[in-house]
């Protein structure tokens, strides 16, 4: 958090209910998302109890299970939840696209959309993980054989979760972040993780102020935790003897009572997300996606292997490579799509907005062949500039435009440009920042970042152990289940009882 | 006790038995001298070597003190495309600068920055040396790993974690998990590898090495290279005779005395640019500009003035050090005033320290990251003067201790909480108090 | 009974002390800056009962899936002696397990009392020790007793206290899973904290037979069910960092009298219960007046023991609302305060401690005192920034 957003926490604290901390929306909002509000059994390690899934707001589907502990029901609810989240994410691949690549004649083809799960919170981010993790290696043939679809839903809800790890990327959205980027409440943080609290804040009902309507959202009777967790009075006084005496219409009675109320406030989540207007740069991101999507679709039809259980020491680099680089882009695309994010670095005095007092476009540097345009402009500001000079800056506007600050006076930021001023010997009309215009500075990029090279897995060096033994990591077809078998085999033994 | 280690270090390099050596060096125990001598020492051997370093200042320095140990060997210096040599670099005829290997040829040692080193591939060296290998994170190392045969790594455990833009523990308990430093990566696969300590700090005063090594240093341990009474501070100048300058002139003359003081100004929570504190540092560090402080050491038993470029400011966050600087002005050109990740591998003869606690509430893990204070409080060759708000223990006290607990990841020591606690029952025994 | 005991247990009135348990004990690590907690737990009283009597109960209880599944768990690992226990603790984590003795300190049934258990746990390790570092030895059921506040507190660990490479280690053993040798952070930390209380207390039984703290293992050993099976997996876990903590509250815990002597002198969180009489001065110590009814009606004005909690210094945070029985209480009383709207954002407010302050400095409507000068520029800095943002998206 940051000084801006904290005085946003005051200010809805005095108002009442939730501020804004965005002008525009910083999420993809898909036309058709599919809900996904599961329920586990306290005490077991993710084994579903319940969930309550879909596209259509009006239409839930419920799954039970009516004895969790039991095998076969649990994978009985695995192949109904793969029925419906499988065939969903499967069903964005009959358009195409064509996209260019580095150079021009580079024309790729990716899907013209993806799909995108929604869950309560981050808890349910874990249940996608836990139960992909639990599912993709489990075989349909020999001991133990599951239902085909049972892999395959553990394969998609793997890459789902692993997708929610990158930073901007919006295919699965737990609805408490996704709101929580959005508007500050008049609670903390740890207060925002409960979805209906944080609604009551954001949409009090009439008549109610934000804290009176989280204070009500905290009574589990009337709003039953948004899951994966259940009340453990629930557990207690209904759940219990419904399952001891095998129940089912009870449960799904039950169970139902406990999941409409989280799936109504998610598809109210999406909805107020969808009413904000969209950030420019909210589109490039659902392409990054959407290539994503087409990857994975495509390993998944080249009959790839499921993804392993923990990194190796290269891919885990790799990895790390690609997420920070995310990370760098989406905190400056953010900044750029919307004054209220960049007004953070405006207070922190790595971003200043001001008005251009004195320019000097036809300053040159050098004579001769090392003749050089260089401009001077100076930015008059009022906000507090804490950057060192010599420190080389961006307009968002004027992207392909270097400014390196010179220094900082009474007069304002004197700032030297380079680049994006055309060939000739005096900068093209409207390169160079006039006097008078309003104009901001900051010293993030959303500029391309060269991919770091590593090492190939079988190049791994001894440092890190050298190169890992067993599971191919790239085998196609047959090949797969065969090299997969070792640690495929003991997964599928796994009791999961 | 012997305090030469090279010899032991560069036996187990060439024993064969390990692929490589770890060196720890608590601060200003002489690292970049055994970096150079043991490259030296390599290089004579005939065989071709590479040093790796994490900033292109570290390479630039061990490049000139390589050029003066080994006078004979020709120095290449692997640099990135917008690289511009130092004139102390462009001097010396020995060193070849070059954006890539084959523009060095004929250099017995290569030396570049990790990032740059990670650029190369198709070469084996027989051996490397890295150095500030604690700075340096698991997936560098694992980029330039397969350049060399075998490698020594040298670096002070003690200072700030390398870290990451992004927070996940995806691979935690992992053993080659990317976001861990190098060495904490090698030694979880090698855990039989050699680790050699220095234990001798030549820049800490007596003084302060004790205090330092108990609160930041608890399991190894290291001594003063010097005795009592062989450091010490002269002032040609008489204190202030005004009544607030009473107690800034006070605190240098106890830290000149002790090697320690702490400056303390009255409990509040204050923004993190607090102006006083910002306004203490600033006139601590003109105070001893002001009085005319000289330096008697082993290396200068005659006395060298304190000058502006002798004196360092440090604190924890960057708006604090502009807000330092703003308030120093022109009267204080010359002295540093840089964050601790800044100021980490420098050496200065007086530091002033903005304590990063001082008017704070809570304790978050930044604040308390103890080689954050580590760097901060090994910085000084004679004293430290601290400057903070009462309250640190209080504030220590009331911390909750929630942080998760991880399996399979060793735990780092000295924990935060507990070096702020000794660093802080050392300190409150050397204060004076601001006039309020 | 000394001055503090006796003001301790008028504080406590005339119900029943609540005894630590390891829980408890580990518990005051979580906001030890919490004058009002640290009176409360100083002077046993029962936190959840009072929430309830002054209308802010916190929801509480486990689940029964839960209870029966960690039951279960430790059903299973305990099986046969600790046989799979004691593969596990070779197979694992390398340690060489020799000829092991084991012990049930209370089997099933026998309804040995405390006292018994603990001589007995007593007897037990004292031979153990005196065995030498072969002497193998896994207590079942042992009973420990740890000094918190002047109070003795028996600790029942999970299992057990093993011999293992000389040293006896404690074992604990948990339900949560360990997925592809990974934990939930959280309650790693919990477990990790409360094994060390067992592990001070241990250390405080042998030390009393004459061994140092180098007996007991800093590390404890760790049992969870491994992935989705039930099988069991063991990992050891350093505790060091976790037992300075314990030790540095506990000794604060000692201390509370300098505490005690800073509130109203007739302070009592008596809930005044119908046919009971809070006697100063003579409840409380080791003989507490007791009800022989839990459930006795209290009848003090609500208010008044209000009145009481809010004469003390309470340190509200919302951490608090899953670490402590008054969190509701707390929360309540704090709103207004920033520091309610987390530990950093009073930080970030520039220190200002309430939210009209915040707005008013903020708004330039309220003049500062020079000590909050700073404070006020930069919310007005951030102030500006805001409203400047907000407007120019429209
Ligand atoms: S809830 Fe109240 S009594 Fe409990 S620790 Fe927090 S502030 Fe203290």
């Amino acid at each position: 958090m940051s000084t801006l957003t904290s005085l946003a926490r005051a200010e809805a604290v005095r108002a009442g209910r939730a501020q804004p901390i965005a002008t525009v929306r910083h999420v993809h909002v898909h036309d058709r998302p599919l809900v996904l509000v599961p329920l586990t059994l306290a005490g077991e390690a993710n084994a579903p109890l319940a969930a309550m899934v879909g596209d259509d707001p009006d239409k839930p589907r419920l799954l039970v299970v009516a004895q969790p502990r039991n095998r076969d029901q649990r994978f009985a609810f695995a192949t109904a939840l793969a029925g419906v989240i499988v065939s969903y994410a499967d069903g964005f691949t009959a358009r195409v696209e064509a996209v260019a690549g580095d150079r021009a004649r580079d024309i790729r083809v990716r899907f013209a959309d993806a799909p995108q799960i929604v869950v309560p919170n981050p808890g349910g981010v874990d249940f996608a993980r836990l139960f992909g993790r639990s599912t993709r290696f489990r075989r349909s043939y020999g001991d133990y054989a599951v239902d085909p679809a049972v892999p395959m839903l553990g394969r998609w809800l793997t890459f789902f979760a692993e997708r929610a790890e990158y930073p901007g990327s919006c295919l699965l959205l737990a609805a408490t972040e996704a709101l929580a980027l959005h508007w500050a409440t008049g609670q903390s943080l740890v207060e925002d993780q409960n979805l209906a609290a944080l609604l009551g804040w954001i949409d009090p009902p009439v008549g109610l102020t934000g804290a009176q309507a989280a204070v009500l959202a905290e009574d589990a009777g009337t709003w039953p935790p948004a899951g994966p967790t259940t009340d453990p009075t629930f557990d207690s006084t209904v759940l219990a003897p419904l399952i001891q005496a095998g129940d089912v219409p009870g449960l799904e009675k039950a169970l139902t009572a406990q999941l409409e109320p989280t799936w109504g406030l998610v598809w109210r989540a999406v909805d107020r997300l969808r009413a904000l207007p969209a950030g420019p740069r909210v589109a490039g991101r659902w392409d990054a996606d959407k290539e994503a999507y087409t990857a994975h679709v495509q390993h998944l039809r080249d009959g790839g292997p499921p993804q392993p259980r923990r990194d190796s020491a290269t891919a885990a680099a790799q990895r790390l490579n690609r997420l920070e680089r995310a990370q760098a882009s989406y905190a400056a695309q953010r900044a750029f799509d919307d004054p209220l994010v960049l007004a953070e670095y405006r207070l922190a005095g790595e971003a200043f907005v001001g008005t251009v007092t004195a320019a000097e476009p036809e300053r040159v540097e050098g004579a001769g062949r090392s003749r050089k345009l260089r401009p001077h402009i100076v930015v008059s500001t009022a906000d507090p500039v804490r950057l060192a000079p010599g420190t080389a800056l961006v307009a968002p506007t004027r992207s392909g435009q270097k400014a390196t600050l010179i220094a900082i006076t009474g007069d304002g930021v004197l700032l030297e440009l380079s680049g994006g001023m055309g060939r000739a010997a005096t900068p093209a009309p409207g390169t160079v920042p006039e006097v008078g215009e309003r104009i901001c500075y900051s010293s993030l990029t959303d500029g391309y970042q060269p991919v770091a090279d590593f090492p190939r897995r079988e190049d791994t060096p001894w440092t890190h152990g050298g190169p890992p033994a067993g599971y191919d990591p790239a085998p196609v077809g047959d090949a797969a289940d065969a090299a997969a078998t070792d640690t495929v085999a003991a997964d599928a033994a796994e009791e999961w009882s | 006790m012997s305090t030469d280690v090279l010899p032991a270090v560069l036996a187990d390099l060439r024993s064969g038995l390990h692929r490589g050596v770890v060196v720890d060096s608590p601060p200003g125990a002489g690292k970049s001298t055994l970096v150079v001598r043991a490259a030296a020492e390599l290089a004579a051997g005939g065989d071709p070597l590479i040093v790796v370093a994490q900033t292109n200042e570290q390479v630039d320095d061990l490049v000139v003190r390589l050029a003066d140990a080994v006078p004979d060997a020709t120095i290449g210096r692997l640099a990135a495309q917008d690289y511009q040599a130092p004139a102390r670099i462009r001097d010396r005829p020995a060193v070849r600068v070059g954006r890539k290997l084959a523009e060095l040829p004929g250099c017995g040692i290569v030396i570049g920055t990790a990032a740059k080193w990670a650029t190369v591939g198709d070469r084996v060296w027989p051996w490397a040396i890295v150095d500030e290998a604690y700075q340096m994170r698991s997936d560098m190392l694992l980029r330039i790993a397969n350049l060399f045969d075998r490698a020594l790594f040298v670096g002070d455990p003690g200072q700030l974690d390398p870290f990451s833009t992004v927070d996940i523990d995806r691979w935690t308990g992992l053993t080659w998990d990317p976001m861990q430093s190098a060495v904490a990566v090698l030694l979880s696969h090698h855990p039989t590898m050699p680790v050699h300590r220095l234990p001798v700090s030549w820049r800490l005063p007596p003084t302060a090495a004790p205090v330092v090594a108990r609160a930041f240093y608890p399991f190894a341990g290291f001594e003063a290279g010097t005795v009592a009474g062989q450091r010490h501070l002269e002032f040609t100048a008489r204190a202030s005779g005004t009544a607030s300058a009473g107690p800034l002139d006070a605190t240098v003359d106890l830290a000149a005395d002790r090697g320690w003081a702490l400056y303390e100004l009255p409990a509040r929570h204050a923004v993190r640019t607090d102006g006083q504190a910002a306004a203490a540092c600033a006139e601590l560090a003109l105070r001893v500009l002001e009085r005319g402080t000289v330096a008697y050491s082993e290396r200068d038993p005659a006395g060298v003035p304190v000058t502006a470029d002798r004196i360092a400011i440090g604190a924890a966050h960057r708006d604090q050090v502009a807000a330092i600087r703003s308030v120093l002005g022109t009267a204080g050109d010359g002295i540093t005033v840089d964050t601790a990740n800044r100021l980490q591998g420098r050496e200065y003869d007086v530091t002033v320290v903005l304590h990063p606690l001082s008017g704070r509430r809570d304790a978050s893990a930044f604040h308390l990251e103890s080689g954050r204070l580590c760097v901060l409080a090994s910085r000084h060759r004679h004293a430290c003067l601290v400057v903070a708000r009462a309250g640190i223990p209080e504030l220590l006290d009331a911390h909750p201790s929630t942080e998760p607990v991880h399996l399979n990841v060793p735990v780092k020591f000295p924990d935060g909480w507990e070096a702020h606690q000794a660093t802080m029952s050392h300190l409150e025994r050397l204060r004076i108090r601001a006039v309020s | 009974m000394s001055d503090v005991e006796a003001r301790l247990a008028r504080i406590r009135g005339t119900a029943p002390v609540r005894e630590h348990t390891a829980r408890t004990i580990a518990a005051l690590t979580t906001n030890p800056g919490c004058d009002r907690r640290a009176v409360l737990d100083a002077a046993g009283i029962d936190k959840q009962k009072l929430a309830g009597y002054v209308e802010f109960p916190v929801p509480s209880g486990q689940s029964p899936f839960a209870i029966s599944r960690g039951n279960a768990f430790e059903a299973q690992v305990k099986a046969d002696g600790c046989a799979g226990l004691l593969r596990l603790l070779g197979e694992r984590l390398g340690l060489p397990v020799p000829e092991v003795s084991y012990a049930d300190l209370a089997p099933a049934g026998t309804g040995a009392s405390l006292d018994a258990r603990h001589a007995r746990t007593r007897e037990l390790l004292a031979e153990a020790a005196a065995a030498g570092p072969d002497g193998g030895v896994l207590l079942d059921h042992p009973l420990l007793r740890l000094d918190v506040g002047g109070r003795a507190a028996y600790l029942e660990p999970d299992l057990i206290a093993v011999r293992l490479r000389g040293r006896f280690h404690v074992v604990e053993i948990k339900s949560f899973a360990v997925i592809d040798g990974q934990a939930d952070g959280r309650k790693v930390a919990a477990a990790a904290t409360q094994a060390a209380v067992y592990v001070l207390a241990l250390r405080g039984l042998l030390a009393e037979l004459g061994y140092g703290p180098e007996t007991v293992a800093d590390e404890v050993v760790l049992i969870c069910p491994e992935n989705f099976a039930n099988q069991p997996t063991a990992a050891l876990v350093d505790v060091r960092r976790q037992l300075t903590v314990l030790t540095r509250q506990l000794s604060r815990l000692a201390r509370i009298g300098d505490l005690i002597a800073t509130l109203p002198a007739d302070l009592t969180f008596d809930l005044g219960a119908a046919g009971a009489q809070p006697e100063p001065g003579c409840g409380g110590g080791e003989h507490p007046p007791r009800f022989s009814d839990d459930s006795a009606v209290p009848g003090r004005p609500v208010v008044e023991v209000v009145g009481a909690l809010h004469a003390t210094r309470a340190r509200y945070a919302p951490e608090c609302l899953d670490a402590c029985e008054l969190a509701y209480f707390c929360r309540d009383e704090a709103r207004g305060q920033t520091a309610a709207l987390g530990r950093s954002v009073h930080d970030e407010l520039g220190g200002v401690p309430d939210v009209a302050g915040v707005l008013d400095l903020a708004a330039g409507t309220r003049v500062p005192d020079p000590d909050q000068a700073e404070a006020a520029e930069l919310l007005r800095l951030a102030a500006r920034l805001r409203a400047e943002s907000l407007a120019s998206a429209l």
